[in-house]
């Protein structure tokens, strides 16, 4: 009885917003749904340089961005049939737990209480970061904790704010907090001397650094405060779909491990004359039925590194030193060259 | 003697230099007191210092051209990126061979406009019509459907956004506050606390913790199997946000038409609602003109706060500018300089039309 | 068997005719309409809370917030709770709104008055301050006020007033005043003087009112009120140290910051809502009725009084009503903070949102904590509009 007058009464919220706003969107198997619509919805952010941004022409480009067209490329076969969804650090979460999108690329920092309690599951990590201080050379500063009595800014909608507070107060030391929301106001901040240092996420001080009219004047300090793993999230409860994001992911990276690049995974995939690597076969589909396991394709995989090349590649076009950011590799080079990003064997 | 016999006037001479001319004009204007000269003073040299410095940065010292911020230098504005983002400033990601869709339901707008706003224009019969019908042109212009290639609301941004959130907003609010105003005078207890309760909780909130509402908690209220796109929720809240304003607007309307009035139809045997529609309505709506274009234009100023909720709005994709590698730290000012003259240009001209709408109908009653 | 049957449709058609009946029967529906409606809402939020797997409830609010706050009117750390934060950032809303409303009224009867000043200039230069501050979204203007101020001096070379005062692109440092046990006798007289003055002008109103004579209230004020405290220090001292701020390594230590987002928040909320006041102001003046101003030259009324007894309480009574609205659109406006970190109740809330992912529970107190602002503002201004009314009826 109940159950009838909810859906008569849904039929008659339908009928009353009867507009082309309206779409079915059934919690359940996430895969079935983007195919039925033929779109990813990927979830990223409002604008931060290097990870989503827009060009010119007015299309979004950076690190996050190429997930999505990875994701999009291997689920869909075409790295164009993606609808962003820009999401600020408030509705982010909201947004994937109604289905208002499928994945969530926006830099989000895996955590415990997220992982458990906000109904999430992170998938992988696809950057390593950490939160760090940016501050002038003149201020003859050395390390973070000489940093009594300082003014920070800080850029909000992260963990940023709790780190920090945990920081100071574990050294026993007073500070002024000056959150900004936006790193344009951030950054117009602290060049401007309102406060003494500037603390985000490593990678965001490197390319806020960098953009700098003297960057040599400034410096990162040493300490790195907080890890910061970023990485792709999904709804919990889809395994399949978990699953996908999560192999598209270490896609990528094996990708870079296996020497796979955009250039020549057309050749590595053919079944005759291409790798002779098994794990590459195995990847790309000319071997095994790695596809099929995850409900898709054989090639799914190298359509999403035609797409965007491997991880390596995604790098060093979006944030590696070639760009104004100029970031370095780090933590999220290969764990074969001195940094930690790993991916599972596909076997 | 006192009296000199004279029986012709003497010759006119003209007015004493200090009271003609531009010498008249500067002293009666200017410095009629020691205490006006002096306003006038401070009043001078505050122009000249902001003006002239504010000139050479903004024109002498600019730079006009280039493909990033590296070309700007620093001591002028950065317009640079005009040539480029323009298009984005103003249409946001709306796909560019479509852009003349926009163009065509923004000139549409004007006849649309006028034949609401102006009486006695000619055909003035189809042209209401049109207005009326206007919306629904708009809608299927934007948005595509029936030949026309679908364009998904998420498309919409720049300009164009808060243009379609403001119009949207007050065009549905007008029927909604309508009624909430009849609804706040209604002889009906219930109907009336229902009323005032709503006008008075929306008004007594700011539109941002709505606009949260909007993209926060719409979709937890309604079942999953519905899902509202981010435009139409916003949408949706803006027009509950203004419908309250448009209320009060409507409400002192409907207190300045005559009790005669009401009597009078009463007395020819017209019904409650026949009396709204034909008799009251028509007169205070008329009235309330300047105050709709007035809540327009503080509805049109706030649409920049869907920034805040992550839409992409004229100041929206000023922030995008402002965080693009290429441009990051360069156009911190000139991308708000912009956005701010492009919505001062704007909600100048409406106010100017409120303004002489206002005193032209005080003439009116006179 | 025909006829009974005719006569209870007939009735029923009565029914409907009657208007009394016609509108309770409305009524009901309306309630249960709206009654239903909220049952929906109720029902799917519950519903979708649960299939999300997240907790609702206020419980949150006793944990421990561990974020800091700059500017603090009480007593705040980081292992304070998350409910102690929004009071923090509720009181830092008033402040701001408190201190705006101030300001907004000053500039909007000064900027009123200098629109109807026969000085051309004058005039002009209100005009176009109205015109620009009126026309471009307030969100801008906040941004604008906070680049003037980070364009301030740096720390190191702060503008400085008596070596006590600092004024740098991190604030305005002040000299905290910390009070000793005599100064209590200070703070007695004070309140003394406050009700002195208070007495006095009772009286002085009621013989004014039954001879005609008046009586310099203002000026005894002073005297009362800041007269006798000041006379006091004269055998007691000055019973007040000052912690007078000295510059530390990275800022100013000691005395009390005024940020630079609250100065910049506050002077853009008091010059945008000014320049709508100014037009109330205006409006208010010009609806005084000629010949009243006309009359009080006549009696031979100074200038100063003229505007003191005749235009301004008429025209008060035309300008209070909007004047409320005004003021509730700057309480609410200032909920724009959060473009330039100053850290009112929503820029906390949203911390604290990021934090639990309790959405419903933070809105539900923005909307709250705006709804008794807004309400407790008309109330006040309702009572003064009343007493205002009353002088109309003497």
């Amino acid at each position: 009885m109940i159950a009838t007058t909810r859906r008569v009464l849904s039929c008659a919220v339908l009928a009353a917003f009867a507009l082309p706003g309206i779409m079915g969107t059934a919690h359940g198997a996430t895969l079935d749904d983007v195919r039925a619509a033929d779109e990813l919805k990927c979830g990223i952010n409002t604008g931060l340089a290097g990870f989503a941004n827009t060009d010119d022409a007015g299309n979004w480009v950076g690190f996050d961005v190429d997930y999505c067209k990875a994701l999009a490329a291997a689920v869909l076969g075409d790295a164009s049939k993606i609808q962003y969804v820009s999401l600020t650090g408030k509705n982010r979460f909201p947004a994937l737990q109604a289905g208002e999108i499928e994945v969530l690329a926006r830099n989000t920092t895996w955590t415990f209480s997220r992982d458990v309690d906000l109904g999430l599951t992170f998938v992988g990590v696809n950057y390593y970061d950490g939160q760090g201080f940016l501050g002038p050379k003149s201020l003859g500063v050395s390390s973070a904790t000489e940093l009594d009595g300082a003014s920070v800014c800080i850029q909000t909608g992260t963990t940023t704010e709790l780190n920090l507070a945990d920081f100071f107060r574990t050294h026993n030391m007073a500070y002024e907090p000056v959150p900004i929301e936006t790193n344009s106001e951030a950054r117009a901040a602290y060049e401007a001397d309102r406060c003494d240092v500037y603390t985000s996420d490593a990678s965001g001080l490197a390319a806020t650094k960098a953009t700098f009219d003297n960057p040599d004047d400034h410096m990162v300090l040493p300490e790195i405060i907080s890890k910061e793993p970023l990485g792709p999230v999904v709804r919990q409860g889809d395994d399949q779909w978990a699953d996908i994001t999560r192999w598209v992911l270490n896609a990528l990276i094996s990708a870079e491990e296996l020497g796979v690049t955009q250039a020549n995974v057309e050749a590595l995939a053919q079944k005759d004359g291409g790798s002779d690597n098994p794990e590459v076969q195995r990847l790309l589909g000319s071997e095994g039925s790695m596809g099929a396991m995850l409900g898709l394709d054989a090639d799914w995989a190298a359509r999403a590194i035609m797409a965007v090349g491997n991880y390596s590649e995604i790098f060093e076009r979006h944030l590696g030193p070639d760009t104004r950011l100029g970031l370095e590799r780090g933590l999220n080079a290969l764990y074969s060259a001195g940094g930690i990003l790993y991916s599972p064997p596909f076997r | 003697m006192f009296f000199r016999d004279q029986s012709e006037m003497l010759p006119e001479r003209p007015a004493p230099i200090t009271e003609v001319g531009v010498i008249g004009w500067l002293r009666i204007n200017l410095f009629s007191s020691y205490g006006n000269a002096a306003l006038t003073l401070v009043s001078l040299a505050l122009l000249v210092l902001i003006i002239p410095p504010f000139v050479s940065w903004g024109l002498i010292d600019a730079q006009f051209s280039g493909d990033s911020g590296a070309a700007c230098s620093g001591i002028g504005a950065c317009w640079a990126w005009l040539d480029q983002r323009l298009g984005q400033f103003f249409y946001g990601f709306y796909p560019a061979d479509a852009h003349w869709r926009v163009n065509v339901t923004a000139l549409l707008l004007v006849p649309a406009l006028l034949y609401v706003l102006v009486d006695n224009l000619p055909g003035a019969k189809f042209g209401r019509w049109f207005s009326y019908v206007y919306p629904l042109l708009a809608a299927y212009l934007l948005v595509g459907g029936f030949g026309l290639e679908v364009i998904s609301t998420d498309k919409f941004g720049g300009f164009m956004l808060n243009m379609v959130v403001g119009l949207t907003g007050i065009v549905l609010s007008l029927p909604v506050g309508i009624l909430l105003a009849l609804g706040r005078q209604s002889r009906l207890p219930v109907i009336r606390l229902l009323s005032i309760t709503f006008i008075e909780a929306v008004r007594g909130v700011p539109l941002i913790t709505l606009l949260f509402v909007a993209i926060v908690l719409l979709q937890l209220f309604l079942p999953p199997e519905v899902s509202l796109d981010q435009l139409l929720r916003v949408i949706i809240m803006v027009t509950l946000f203004a419908s309250a304003y448009m209320a009060e607007v409507v409400r002192g309307g409907l207190q300045a038409i005559p009790k005669g009035q009401i009597e009078g139809a009463q007395a020819v045997g017209l019904g409650y609602w026949q009396t709204m529609r034909l008799i009251v309505l028509p007169q205070a709506l008329r009235i309330s003109i300047p105050g709709i274009v007035n809540t327009f234009i503080g509805l049109f100023k706030d649409t920049t706060l869907v920034i805040i909720i992550g839409l992409f709005d004229l100041l929206g994709h000023a922030r995008l500018l402002q965080t693009n590698p290429d441009w990051i730290g360069d156009v911190d000012h000139e991308a708000y300089l912009f956005s701010a003259a492009v919505f001062f240009v704007i909600c100048f001209l409406m106010s100017r039309y409120s303004v002489s709408l206002e005193k032209q109908l005080s003439q009116d009653r006179h | 068997m025909a006829a009974p049957s005719s006569t209870r449709i007939e009735q029923l058609g009565y029914l409907w005719t009657d208007e009394r009946l016609r509108g309770i029967a409305f009524q009901v529906l309306a309630v249960a309409g709206l009654a239903l409606f909220f049952a929906f809402i109720i029902w799917n939020t519950a519903a979708n809370l649960k299939h999300a797997g997240l907790a609702s409830g206020y419980g949150f609010l006793l944990d421990p917030a561990s974020f800091d706050i700059n500017q603090r009117l009480i007593d705040y750390t980081s292992t304070s709770s998350y409910g102690r934060a929004f009071l923090v950032g509720g009181l830092n809303t008033v402040l701001v709104a408190a201190l705006g409303i101030a300001a907004a009224t000053f500039i909007g009867f000064v900027v009123g008055l200098m629109r109807l000043s026969t000085n051309f200039l004058v005039s002009r230069i209100a005009t176009v301050y109205v015109e620009l501050t009126r026309n471009v979204p307030l969100l801008l203007q906040i941004i604008f006020w906070w680049v003037v101020i980070l364009a301030l001096p740096r720390v190191r070379d702060s503008i400085s007033v008596a070596d006590v005062v600092f004024l740098n692109n991190r604030g305005i440092r002040l000299p905290q005043p910390i009070f000793e046990d005599a100064f209590q006798l200070i703070l007695a007289l004070f309140v003394a003087g406050c009700i002195g003055t208070f007495v006095l002008a009772r009286w002085a109103r009621k013989r004014h009112e039954l001879t005609g004579r008046t009586f310099p209230v203002g000026w005894s004020a002073i005297g009362l009120i800041f007269g006798l405290p000041a006379l006091s220090t004269l055998f007691v001292g000055l019973p007040v140290d000052l912690d007078i701020p000295l510059l530390g390594r990275f800022n100013f230590e000691g005395g009390f910051n005024v940020t630079p987002e609250l100065i910049a928040l506050w002077l853009a909320l008091s010059l945008y809502t000014g320049a709508f006041i100014s037009e109330v102001v205006r409006s208010g003046i010009l609806a005084v009725d000629k010949g009243q101003i006309e009359a009080a030259r006549a009696v031979g009324l100074p200038p100063g009084l003229r505007t003191r007894k005749i235009i301004l309480p008429q025209a008060l009574r035309v300008i209070i009503p909007p004047l409320t609205n005004q003021y509730l659109n700057l309480t609410k406006n200032s909920s724009l903070a959060v473009v330039i970190g100053y850290q009112d109740i929503v820029s906390i809330g949203e911390t604290v949102l990021n934090q639990s992912g309790q959405a419903l529970e933070v809105i539900s107190i923005y909307m709250a904590f705006y709804l008794t602002l807004s309400l407790l503002t008309s109330v006040l201004m309702n009572w003064y509009n009343k007493r205002t009314a009353l002088v109309r009826e003497r």
